[in-house]
C-alpha cells in the first residue's frame, strides 16, 4: 500500500514543481500569474465547447501514451510513435476516402487498416532490434521521418493529384456523432474516446493477465533469463512492437476520423507521439496512470490556446511545463532522496 | 556540364548543409563517448540557431561585420549552460538520458518560441541584418581546378567545422583528456579505480556537445536560416545524431557521415540543377539519411559499436 | 613502526546492512597477511575503505603510522596503496600500456607520449617478472595476462602495499604458482600485501598472518604457523565444519545423456567445443572439471538448446535434442541451474512467486487459453518455498531482496520439481554461504540416490572431487580424460585441467 502511494506521489510532486515553474516563469516574464492560470483552467471548463474540445484531445493522448507504455513495459523505448501514427493516419483515411460502404463494416475497417498499419511500422524497428540487435531508439526516430515524407508523398502524389490536402473521408468511416457535437456545442469531439478508453483496457488485460503480457515482461526484465525458461525473446520483442506500433496507428486513425476528417501534408510532426512519452512516463506505464496522464496533458494543451486570448501568456508557457514536468519525473531518483531524507527528519 | 562544373555546385551546397551537422555530431561524440546519450542535439541546435539570431538582431547594427562571429560565441554558451539540464539530470539525479534527451528538446522549442512571442510579439523573429556571407578564399580559391570547386562560394565556417573536426580526433585519441574521457564511457568503474572522476568526466563530456550544438544551430541560423520560428531547426538534430551513429561515434567518421547527409539535404535544393538526380523523385533524397543511418545500423555498413557504458548512469559504490 | 598499515575500528554499512562492524586490520611491513572471510563476510569492502572506494562512518586509518584520511583512489595510490581487483578493471577497448598509465599519462607537448609510457611499464614488467605485451588491447590477452596487467597498474603508480582481492578464482593451478611466486617477488622488494579470500590451502601455503572476519566482525587474528585449515574453517563459519559430504557408493543405471562428437562455436565464431563426446548415467553425478574457457559454458549452453551445435548429436533417453528449442529440450526431462543465476535463473524484478512459476507458467493448471491463472500459479510458489526453505516474506517479494542463497534455492525447487531425468548443475554454490551450499550439496545427492542423472560443473575442485562419481576433464574444447575422484588428486586433475595428457599427470601423481 505504501508503495503504491509513493508511486502516485512521485508523479504529484513533479507536477506541483513544473506548474511552479510556470508561475516563476510568467512572473519574470512581467505576466500575472493568478491570470495565466485561471486563463488555463478556463481553457478547460470554462466552456462546454472547451471541455469536448479537451476530451477530444485526450483521446489520440491515450492512445500514444499506451504505446509507449506497452513496448516500455517489454522493455523497449518505442520513440516512433510520430511516425506510426502518421502511417495509420494516412492509412485510415485512404480507407475512409477510396471505399464505401455500411459504417458497420466501413469504420471498423479504417480502424483495423490504421492499426495494422501503425503496427507494421512498429514491427520494422521490432524485427530489426530482435534479429540485428540494433537499437530501436535511433530505429524509431529515423522510421519517424522516413513516415513523414513518405504520408505527405503519398497524399500528394497518390490519394490526390498533388493537391496538399485529401477530400473528405465519407460519413460511414467517420468517428463523428452528431449527438456529440450538439451537447458540447459544435467541438470537434467524436466516439473516438470510447476505442481509445477500450484500448486501455485491452492492454491492461494483455499485460497482467495474458500468458503472452506475462512472457513480454519477463523479457523487458531479463531477456537472459527469459531465454532460459524457454521463451523467445525474438518473438516477444516483435509482438511487442507490433502492438505498440498498432495503438500509435490507431491514434492517427483518431485524428484522421475523428478530429479532422481528412490527411493533408505535413511540415512538422503533431507532437502527439512525443506527448505520449511524456504521458506514459507520468502514467507510470500503467493502462489505468496513462489514461489519467492523458487527461491532464489533454486539458494542459488545450487550456493553453486561451491562455494567450484572455492573459496574453503565449501557450509554450505550458510546453515548458510539461518538459518540465517529465524532466522531474525522470529524475525522480532525486525526489524520492529528498523524500527520504525529509522522512528521516521526521522520524527524529 | 562538365564534371567541374558539377563538382563546383555540388560541393559547395554540400559543404553549407553539412557544416551544421558535423558541428552537432561532434559534439554528441563526445558526449556519448563519456558515456552520456544525448537525444537532445536537437534542443542544443534549437537554442544555438535562436541565441545567434537574437544577438544578431540586437547587436547586428553595432558591431556590423564581427557579429556573426561573436554570434556564434554566444550561441555556444548558450548551448552549454542549456546541456547542464540535460547533465544534471542523466547524470547526477540517474535520469532515463533518452527521456532527458526528449525532455530537453521540448522544452528549447518550448522556452526559445515563449520568449521570441514575448520579445516580438509574434512566431516569427525577423531576418539577421548581419548573416555570413560565401566568399571566395583570397590565394587558394585561385588554384587552377580545386580551387573552384572548393574555395570559390564558400562559407568561412565550412572550413570551420572541418577543422574542428580533425581538432577533434586528435583530443580524443592522442591526449591524456581523450584518453580519460573515453575510459569513463567504457568502463566508468575502471576509471574510478585510476582515480578519475567519473561524475566530472561526463559533465565535461555533455557540455562540449552544448557548445558544438550551439555552435551547430547558430551556423544553421547565421547561413541557411536567417531568422528563427518553430521550423528553423526541424530535424537537424536527429540528423546529426544519426550521422554520429552512422560515423562509428568516431570525429571523422561523423565527418564523413555529415557530409553525405548534407550532401543528401542539399539535393532536395540543388537536384533540378544536376543531369542524373533531377529526375529522382524529391521524396527519395529527403528520406536517404534516414534509411542508410538504419542500413548502417542493422550492419549492413559495418556494425556499429557505442560506448559499452553508453546510456548507464554511473552509481558509484554500487556493489 | 612495525604496522605498514592499521585499519582501527572502522564501520561501513549500507542501507540495510552493516558490511563493517567495528573491525581492526593491522598489516606488518614485508608480510602477507590474508583477510579470510565467506562471501559476504565484508572484506571486500573493507578493502574499499583502505583504497579510498567507500568513506567509512567511523575508524581511524593509518598508514606507516600516520593517521591518514583516504577519500579517493588517487589519495591512495598517493599514499602507496594499490588494488588488484577481483573482476579486472579493465578497458576492453585500449591496449595494456594505455590501460596501465590511464590517470597518470607521461605528456609532450599535450599529447600522451606513447613511447615513453611502452618504456616505462616494459621497465617496471622486466623488474618484477611481471610479463605483457604492451601493445595487445585488453579484450584480446589471456586472463593470466589481463590480471598481470593489473598488478603492473598498481607498481606504475609506486605502490608498496599491494591488495590482492580473491587473485586466484580465474587462474588454472599452474597459474595460482606462479602467482605465488610474483607474491614472493615483490615481498622480496619489500612490498607488503595483504590477500582478500577464502581459500584455506592458499593461505597456509603462503601467508604470514591472517585476520578472520565472520559478518563485518573481526574474529580473530592469528599467526599462520599456529594455526591450520579445520581451526580457521571453523573461525570463518562459526561452528564445526566438516568437509567431506555423506554419501553411498554410486549405483549408474541406463544411459540418461549421450553427447557424441559435438561441435559448438561462440559468439566470435571460433570452434570452443570440438569433437566433445560425454556420457552421463542415471544414478551418477558427472562432474566436469576445467579452467574457465575451455568450452565447459558452450557446451551447456549446448545441452540446453541455447546455442546452436555445429555437428554430432546430443541424446536424452534416446531422443535426439541438439538444436531443439529450449522449451522442448526442457520439456523432454532436462532441468537446468545456471551459472549465473541473476544473468539466466531468474527476472530479479518479477516477484518471487512468478519466478518459481517461470518455466511451467504455460501449462496447465497455471493458465488455459493465453490467460493466466494467478491463484493455481500463487498456490503452488507457496508449496515450493515452504518445501525448500525459501526464506522470504511472501511468495510477492520481488526476487531482487532475497539473499543469495535463498535465491538458489527457489531455483533448485523450481528445477527438481519438474522431476527431470537429468539436472545439469552449472557452479550451482557460487557466492552461496556454507549452510546454502550444504543443501545444495545435499539435493544434488538426493537426486542422484533417486536415480537421476546429473551434470555438475565447478570450478571449485574440492566440490568437485567430493560430489562426483566420476570427474570428466575439459581442456580446449574435448573430454581429455576420465578418471575416478578416489584414485586422484588435486594436483594430477590440475595438471589434467592444465592439458597434460592422463599417462603424464598419473606419473607426476606416482
Amino acid at each position: 500500500m505504501v508503495k503504491r502511494l509513493s508511486h502516485l506521489l512521485v508523479p504529484l510532486i513533479a507536477i506541483i514543481l513544473g506548474l511552479a515553474a510556470g508561475a516563476l516563469i510568467m512572473l519574470v516574464s512581467g505576466y500575472s500569474v493568478a491570470s495565466g492560470y485561471s486563463a488555463l483552467w478556463n481553457g478547460i471548463f470554462g466552456e462546454i465547447y472547451y471541455v469536448g474540445e479537451t476530451i477530444r484531445q485526450i483521446t489520440p493522448y491515450i492512445l500514444s501514451g499506451l504505446a509507449v507504455a506497452f513496448a516500455f513495459r517489454t522493455g523497449l523505448f518505442n520513440i516512433g510513435v510520430e511516425g506510426q501514427l502518421l502511417v495509420g493516419w494516412t492509412a485510415a483515411v485512404w480507407v475512409g476516402t477510396a471505399f464505401d460502404g455500411p459504417a458497420y463494416i466501413h469504420l471498423p475497417l479504417a480502424l483495423i487498416t490504421a492499426a495494422a498499419a501503425g503496427g507494421l511500422w512498429g514491427f520494422i524497428p521490432g524485427i530489426l532490434k530482435a534479429r540485428f540487435y540494433v537499437h530501436e531508439v535511433i530505429v524509431t526516430i529515423m522510421m519517424n521521418y522516413i513516415a513523414l515524407h513518405m504520408t505527405n508523398y503519398i497524399i500528394s502524389n497518390v490519394l490526390t493529384d498533388h493537391q496538399d490536402k485529401t477530400g473528405k473521408i465519407h460519413e460511414s468511416a467517420s468517428l463523428r456523432s452528431p449527438f456529440l457535437e450538439q451537447i458540447t456545442d459544435y467541438s470537434r469531439l467524436h466516439l473516438g474516446i470510447i476505442v481509445a478508453l477500450l484500448a486501455a483496457v485491452i492492454m491492461w488485460f494483455i499485460i497482467n493477465k495474458t500468458t503472452k503480457g506475462f512472457e513480454l515482461r519477463a523479457v523487458g526484465f531479463n531477456q537472459h533469463a527469459s531465454q532460459y525458461a524457454g521463451m523467445s525473446v525474438r518473438k516477444n520483442i516483435m509482438t511487442s512492437m507490433l502492438i505498440s506500433g498498432a495503438f500509435a496507428g490507431l491514434a492517427g486513425a483518431m485524428e484522421g476520423l475523428g478530429t479532422f476528417e481528412y490527411a493533408a501534408v505535413k511540415g512538422a510532426f503533431t507532437g502527439v507521439g512525443f506527448d505520449g512519452i511524456a504521458v506514459a512516463l507520468l502514467g507510470g506505464n500503467t493502462a489505468v496512470g496513462v489514461v489519467l496522464a492523458a487527461c491532464l496533458l489533454g486539458g494542459l494543451k488545450i487550456g493553453a490556446l486561451n491562455m494567450p486570448i484572455e492573459s496574453g501568456v503565449p501557450s509554450e508557457v505550458v510546453d515548458i511545463v510539461i518538459a518540465i514536468i517529465i524532466l522531474f519525473v525522470a529524475s525522480s531518483y532525486a525526489i524520492r532522496f529528498v523524500m527520504g531524507k525529509l522522512k528521516k527528519k521526521g522520524a527524529n | 556540364m562538365d564534371i567541374v562544373q558539377i563538382l563546383s555546385i555540388i560541393v559547395p551546397a554540400t559543404l553549407v548543409y553539412a557544416a551544421p551537422l558535423i558541428l552537432t555530431a561532434l559534439g554528441g561524440v563526445f558526449s556519448e563517448r563519456s558515456g552520456v546519450v544525448n537525444i537532445g542535439l536537437e534542443g542544443l541546435m534549437i537554442i544555438g540557431a535562436f541565441t545567434s539570431v537574437l544577438f544578431n538582431l540586437f547587436f547586428g547594427p553595432e558591431l556590423g561585420a564581427a557579429t556573426p562571429w561573436i554570434s556564434l560565441l554566444a550561441a555556444m554558451a548558450a548551448g552549454a549552460l542549456f546541456s547542464l539540464i540535460h547533465a544534471a539530470a542523466a547524470i547526477s539525479f540517474r535520469a532515463d538520458q533518452t527521456v532527458s534527451g526528449v525532455a530537453i528538446n521540448m522544452l528549447a522549442l518550448g522556452a526559445t518560441l515563449f520568449i521570441v512571442k514575448l520579445i516580438y510579439g509574434k512566431a516569427q523573429t525577423d531576418k539577421i541584418p548581419e548573416p555570413f556571407y560565401k566568399t571566395k578564399i583570397p590565394g587558394l580559391g585561385d588554384i587552377p581546378v580545386l580551387g573552384k570547386i572548393f574555395f570559390s562560394d564558400v562559407y568561412y565556417t565550412s572550413i570551420l567545422a572541418i577543422a574542428l573536426a580533425f581538432i577533434s580526433w586528435f583530443i580524443l585519441f592522442k591526449t591524456p583528456f581523450g584518453l580519460r574521457i573515453r575510459s569513463v564511457g567504457e568502463h566508468p568503474m575502471a576509471a574510478d579505480t585510476m582515480g578519475i572522476n567519473v561524475y566530472k568526466m561526463r559533465y565535461i563530456g555533455v557540455m562540449i556537445s552544448g557548445l558544438f550544438g550551439g555552435l551547430g544551430g547558430g551556423v544553421y541560423a547565421s547561413t541557411i536560416a536567417l531568422d528563427f520560428t518553430h521550423s528553423t531547426i526541424s530535424g537537424q538534430g536527429f540528423i546529426a545524431l544519426a550521422a554520429l551513429v552512422f560515423g562509428k561515434w568516431h570525429p571523422i567518421g561523423a565527418l564523413g557521415a555529415a557530409l553525405f547527409f548534407g550532401f543528401a539535404q542539399s539535393l532536395s535544393i540543388i537536384g533540378s540543377l544536376l543531369p542524373l538526380f533531377k529526375d529522382i523523385p524529391n521524396v527519395y533524397m529527403l528520406m536517404a539519411p534516414y534509411v542508410l543511418t538504419i542500413l548502417a545500423l542493422t550492419g549492413f555498413i559495418g556494425r556499429a559499436d557505442a560506448p559499452k557504458a553508453n546510456g548507464v548512469p554511473y552509481i558509484k559504490g554500487k556493489r | 613502526m612495525e604496522y605498514v598499515i592499521e585499519m582501527l575500528n572502522i564501520r561501513k554499512a549500507f542501507p540495510g546492512i552493516v558490511a563493517n562492524d567495528n573491525i581492526n586490520l593491522q598489516v606488518k611491513k614485508g608480510e602477507i597477511h590474508a583477510l579470510l572471510g565467506e562471501n559476504g563476510a565484508g572484506k571486500s569492502t573493507l578493502m574499499n575503505v583502505l583504497f579510498g572506494l567507500y568513506q567509512p562512518e567511523r575508524g581511524e586509518i593509518r598508514v606507516r603510522g600516520e593517521k591518514g584520511h583516504i577519500n579517493s583512489p588517487n589519495k591512495a595510490n598517493d599514499l602507496g596503496i594499490g588494488m588488484v581487483h577481483q573482476h579486472f578493471m579493465l578497458v576492453d577497448t585500449f591496449t595494456v600500456a594505455e590501460n596501465i598509465i590511464l590517470g597518470k599519462e607521461p605528456k609532450k607537448f599535450g599529447r600522451i607520449d606513447r613511447k615513453r609510457a611502452g618504456q616505462e611499464v616494459q621497465d617496471i614488467s622486466d623488474r618484477y617478472g611481471l610479463h605483457i605485451h604492451p601493445e595487445a588491447k585488453a579484450a584480446d590477452i589471456s586472463v593470466g595476462m589481463q590480471q598481470r596487467a593489473e598488478i603492473l597498474k598498481t607498481l606504475y603508480r609506486g605502490a608498496d602495499i599491494l591488495i590482492f582481492d580473491e587473485p586466484t578464482a580465474v587462474l588454472t593451478p599452474h597459474e595460482i604458482k606462479e602467482l605465488m611466486q610474483i607474491m614472493k617477488n615483490l615481498v622480496k622488494e619489500g612490498k607488503s600485501i595483504i590477500l582478500i579470500t577464502h581459500k584455506l590451502k592458499e593461505i597456509m601455503e603462503i601467508c604470514d598472518r591472517v585476520t578472520v572476519i565472520r559478518k563485518g566482525k573481526g574474529i580473530k587474528t592469528l599467526d599462520v604457523r599456529d594455526t591450520n585449515q579445520d581451526e580457521l574453517a571453523s573461525l570463518m563459519v562459526g561452528r564445526e565444519v566438516s568437509f567431506k559430504t555423506e554419501k553411498r557408493a554410486a549405483q549408474p543405471g541406463a544411459e540418461v545423456l549421450a553427447i557424441d562428437g559435438i561441435t559448438v562455436k561462440d559468439t566470435r565464431g571460433i570452434e570452443t567445443v570440438r569433437d566433445l563426446s560425454l556420457s552421463v548415467k542415471a544414478g551418477e553425478i558427472v562432474g566436469i572439471a576445467g579452467v574457465d574457457g575451455n568450452g565447459q559454458s558452450e557446451l551447456i549452453e549446448a545441452v540446453t538448446g541455447l546455442r546452436k551445435t555445429d555437428s554430432g548429436t546430443i541424446t536424452l533417453n534416446g531422443k535426439q535434442i541438439q538444436n531443439l528449442t529450449p522449451r522442448k529440450i526442457t520439456e523432454s526431462g532436462i532441468g537446468h541451474i545456471p551459472q549465473d543465476r541473476h544473468k539466466h535463473g531468474l527476472v530479479l524484478d518479477f516477484p518471487i512467486g512468478e519466478n518459481i512459476l517461470l518455466q511451467s507458467y504455460y501449462k496447465k493448471p497455471y493458465s488455459a487459453l493465453g490467460v493466466l491463472h494467478k491463484g493455481e500459479m500463487y498456490k503452488k510458489a507457496r508449496s515450493l518455498i515452504s518445501e525448500y526453505d525459501v526464506r522470504t516474506p511472501d511468495e510477492y517479494t520481488h526476487a531482487r531482496a532475497l539473499s543469495g542463497g535463498n535465491q538458489q534455492k527457489a531455483i533448485i525447487g523450481r528445477e527438481i520439481d519438474r522431476n527431470p531425468d537429468l539436472l545439469i548443475a552449472a557452479q550451482p554454490t557460487r557466492g552461496l554461504d556454507v549452510g546454502a551450499i550444504e543443501f545444495v550439496h545435499k539435493k544434488l545427492i538426493e537426486q542422484r540416490d533417486a536415480g537421476k542423472a546429473v551434470l555438475l560443473l565447478s570450478f571449485e575442485l574440492e566440490e568437485i572431487m567430493n560430489l562426483s562419481d566420476r570427474i570428466a576433464v575439459i581442456f580446449e574444447g574435448r573430454i581429455i580424460a576420465s578418471v575416478n575422484p578416489q584414485e586422484t588428486t588435486e594436483q594430477e586433475l590440475g595438471l589434467l585441467m592444465a592439458g597434460s595428457t592422463q599417462k603424464e599427470a598419473g606419473k607426476a601423481n606416482g
